[in-house]
């Protein structure tokens, strides 16, 4: 069978016979060929989507839970329903500590402050935040760094600010870092710039200074606005969420149903609906994209069934100078799985101009919806092996019918 | 060569069926050329087809070189016929978009020659049928005559022991006709047997022996002075 295709002849009688009516042939293939153009343009696009969201919360632990204090609705061991639930670092520490499949918990602090810096100031989102923070939350510094451990521990006063606040609050192009804004009345040393995000996970961060000093000028406490619980990568979200919950429960003396006691925003169970949807996109894609296939393929099967109609005397005619049924049945297969194939890779060339097309008119940029909208090899070899399998499968029928007649009434065929 | 004995063949026709070869003897010696000859529908082609393993006889016995041709898997069928047999149609019957060369070397092909090997010999007939020059042409662009002589060529590529010609010049003038008789007369006196099917007495006189069938059952069989189709032409 491999000395049959690699010989010359082959694909000469191949060529011949499908030359004989280009047209046909050519319609012939726009089946397969929209198919697979369909298969390559949606694989794609939908991958680019895939990339944009990759794009979008790379920077984030996207398994994590936020949680933080809100107030009783039941009463409980002597309070009042209605009191304030406020949490605290030991709250922090004891989730870390017993909860399973925890990573990270980021307790953090966040208020509305003015900041001012010589004429120029404005309200804006003062959190006070651990070196942690950068692990889960990765900010993109442009210039300078993220708060350190020793900035904690000596309680410094310095910031770290967002890219939006440097443009309110400079020149343009002017150095920054070094330079004095003040917090709440307080001189802060700016030590360096982050990039405003794509997307902003709880609430929106202006101004990072270390916890400690936010502690200390607020005069928090021990107190805590809310904790970021990241989990391991294959622990399961919801139910960390639950465990933290009970745990908090129990410290806070709260009652066991109480519903309202704690906010919550589950990241990890949305980011899952979202992967879910591309999922979901790109099996509906594979459907789709097989379906056009499978039709594609079947009209070439129709195609070939009514040429083999025509050549019903050619046949016998071969068949009276000696060909066996297996060499007719053979030539026509392979001359179904050929066009079903040349029709592929005509779909896959075309796809792939399709996906640079979508690049370039919107893959380009940040901002981009579609990053890098491509198939993977894998893909493309997996679509010509079922290229090559449905058009062996449909190839058998013409070629079975071919030869269900005897040779003499092909011969006598007009 | 060949021997034919007590042959039938029926074909149906609706409910009834209809019994066109009731009961052929026929033998058929090496080097023999032979005219079937009979009215129209009298089962001509029907014998000749069953004789070339296009069809196969309801009953009776056919030992073809020695072999016996009985419920022969169409595989093997079509060894023999590529091996044994040459075909001569009146429709001429070549493959229109092959030229006169790839036509001539098609049974070679089945044959499993290479395809440098099988150029050549297909040449050799060519240029033995006198259409060397026309190798590159394609079967319309070639006249009667000169189909018929590819056709001819291509009986011969695969060097058969037997040539069965359904009325060869059926669709020839009588001038053409005469040609492609002096030519398969040429191949008889090489020793090749040849078995024609024909209408015309003048052709049949041109073989060195003539059956004729008369509904189905040979009534004559007779052998004549082989008229030489080269004083004609
Ligand atoms: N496939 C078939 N099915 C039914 N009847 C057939 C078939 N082939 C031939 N016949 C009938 O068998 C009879 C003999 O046919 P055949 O072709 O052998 O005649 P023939 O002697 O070659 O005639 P002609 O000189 O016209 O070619 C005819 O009556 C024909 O109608
Ligand atoms: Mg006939």
């Amino acid at each position: 069978m491999i000395k049959f295709l690699l010989e010359r002849d082959t694909w000469q009688e191949v060529w011949d016979s499908l030359s004989k009516n280009k047209l046909r042939s050519m319609l012939t293939m726009v089946g397969v060929w929209w198919g697979i153009l369909l298969l390559i343009g949606l694989l794609g696009s939908a991958k680019g989507l895939e990339n944009s969201f990759n794009r979008l919360f790379g920077s984030f632990a996207t398994n994590s839970v936020f949680v933080w204090g809100q107030s009783t609705s039941k009463p409980f061991k002597g309070f009042q329903e209605g009191r304030r639930v406020k949490l605290t670092l030991t709250d922090a520490k004891l989730v870390e500590e017993n909860v399973e499949g925890i990573e990270f918990v980021v307790p953090r602090n966040q208020n509305q402050s003015l900041v001012v810096r010589d004429f120029l100031s404005g309200t804006y989102s003062v959190n006070g935040d651990f070196p942690l923070l950068d692990k889960v939350q990765k900010k993109k510094m442009m210039f300078g760094r993220f708060i350190n451990q020793s900035d904690i521990e000596e309680n410094r006063k310095v910031a770290v600010i967002s890219e939006d606040i440097y443009k309110q609050l400079f020149e343009k192009d002017e150095e920054m870092i070094g330079q004095y804004i003040k917090i709440n009345g307080m001189n802060f040393t700016i030590i360096g710039m982050f990039e405003n995000g794509n997307v902003n996970m709880g609430p929106t961060s202006d101004i990072h200074i270390p916890f400690t000093t936010f502690q200390q000028i607020y005069n928090q406490g021990n107190q805590i606005g809310w904790m970021m619980l990241t989990g391991k990568p294959d622990a399961d979200i919801s139910q960390i969420e639950a465990d933290a919950k009970l745990i908090l429960r129990n410290l806070n003396n709260i009652h066991p149903e109480d519903k309202r006691a704690f906010g919550s925003f589950n990241l990890g169970k949305e980011f899952a609906k979202i992967t879910g949807f591309l999922i979901g996109m790109q099996f509906l894609t594979w459907f789709v994209g097989i379906a056009t296939l499978i039709a594609g393929v079947f009209a070439i099967g129709n195609i070939l069934l009514i040429t083999v109609k025509e050549r019903t005397k050619e046949i016998g005619v071969r068949r009276a100078l000696g060909a066996t049924p297996f060499e007719i049945k053979r030539q026509i297969v392979v001359e179904a799985v050929f066009i079903t194939l040349l029709a592929g890779v005509f779909g896959i060339i075309t796809g792939g101009w399709i996906l640079i097309g979508i690049d370039s008119a919107f893959g380009q940029g940040d901002e981009a919806v579609i990053v890098n909208a491509s198939v993977s090899i894998a893909v493309v070899f997996i679509a010509l092996i079922i290229l090559v399998v449905l058009g062996t499968l449909i190839g058998l029928i013409p070629a079975f019918k071919a030869t269900s007649i005897k040779p003499i009434d092909a011969l006598r065929e007009e | 060569m060949l021997n034919i004995k007590k042959l039938h063949k029926s074909y149906p026709i609706g409910d009834s069926s209809l019994h066109v070869l009731k009961g052929i003897d026929l033998s058929v010696d090496n080097g023999e050329m032979v005219a079937i000859m009979g009215s129209s529908g009298s089962g001509k082609s029907t014998l000749l087809n069953i004789i070339g393993m296009l069809d196969e006889a309801d009953d009776g016995e056919y030992i073809l070189d020695g072999v016996p041709i009985k419920n022969l898997t169409e595989k093997k069928a079509a060894i023999y016929r590529n091996k044994f047999l040459g075909f001569i149609f009146q429709s001429f019957n070549l493959i229109n978009y092959k030229n006169a060369l790839d036509n001539v070397a098609l049974p070679l092909y089945y044959q499993g020659i290479k395809r440098q090997e099988r150029q050549e010999k297909a040449l050799f007939h060519l240029e033995k049928v006198g259409l060397k020059p026309w190798a590159e042409h394609l079967p319309n662009e070639l006249s009667g005559g000169q189909k018929q002589r590819v056709a001819i060529a291509r009986a011969l590529a695969a060097n058969p022991k037997l040539l069965l010609a359904d009325e060869p010049t059926g669709a020839l003038d009588t001038k053409t006709s005469y040609e492609i008789m002096d030519f398969i007369q040429s191949l008889n006196d090489e020793g090749k047997t040849i078995l024609i099917v024909t209408h015309e007495e003048d052709i049949a006189h041109m073989c060195k022996r003539i059956v004729r069938l008369t509904d189905g059952v040979i009534l004559e069989d007779e052998k004549v002075e082989q008229v030489r189709a080269s004083q004609y032409v």
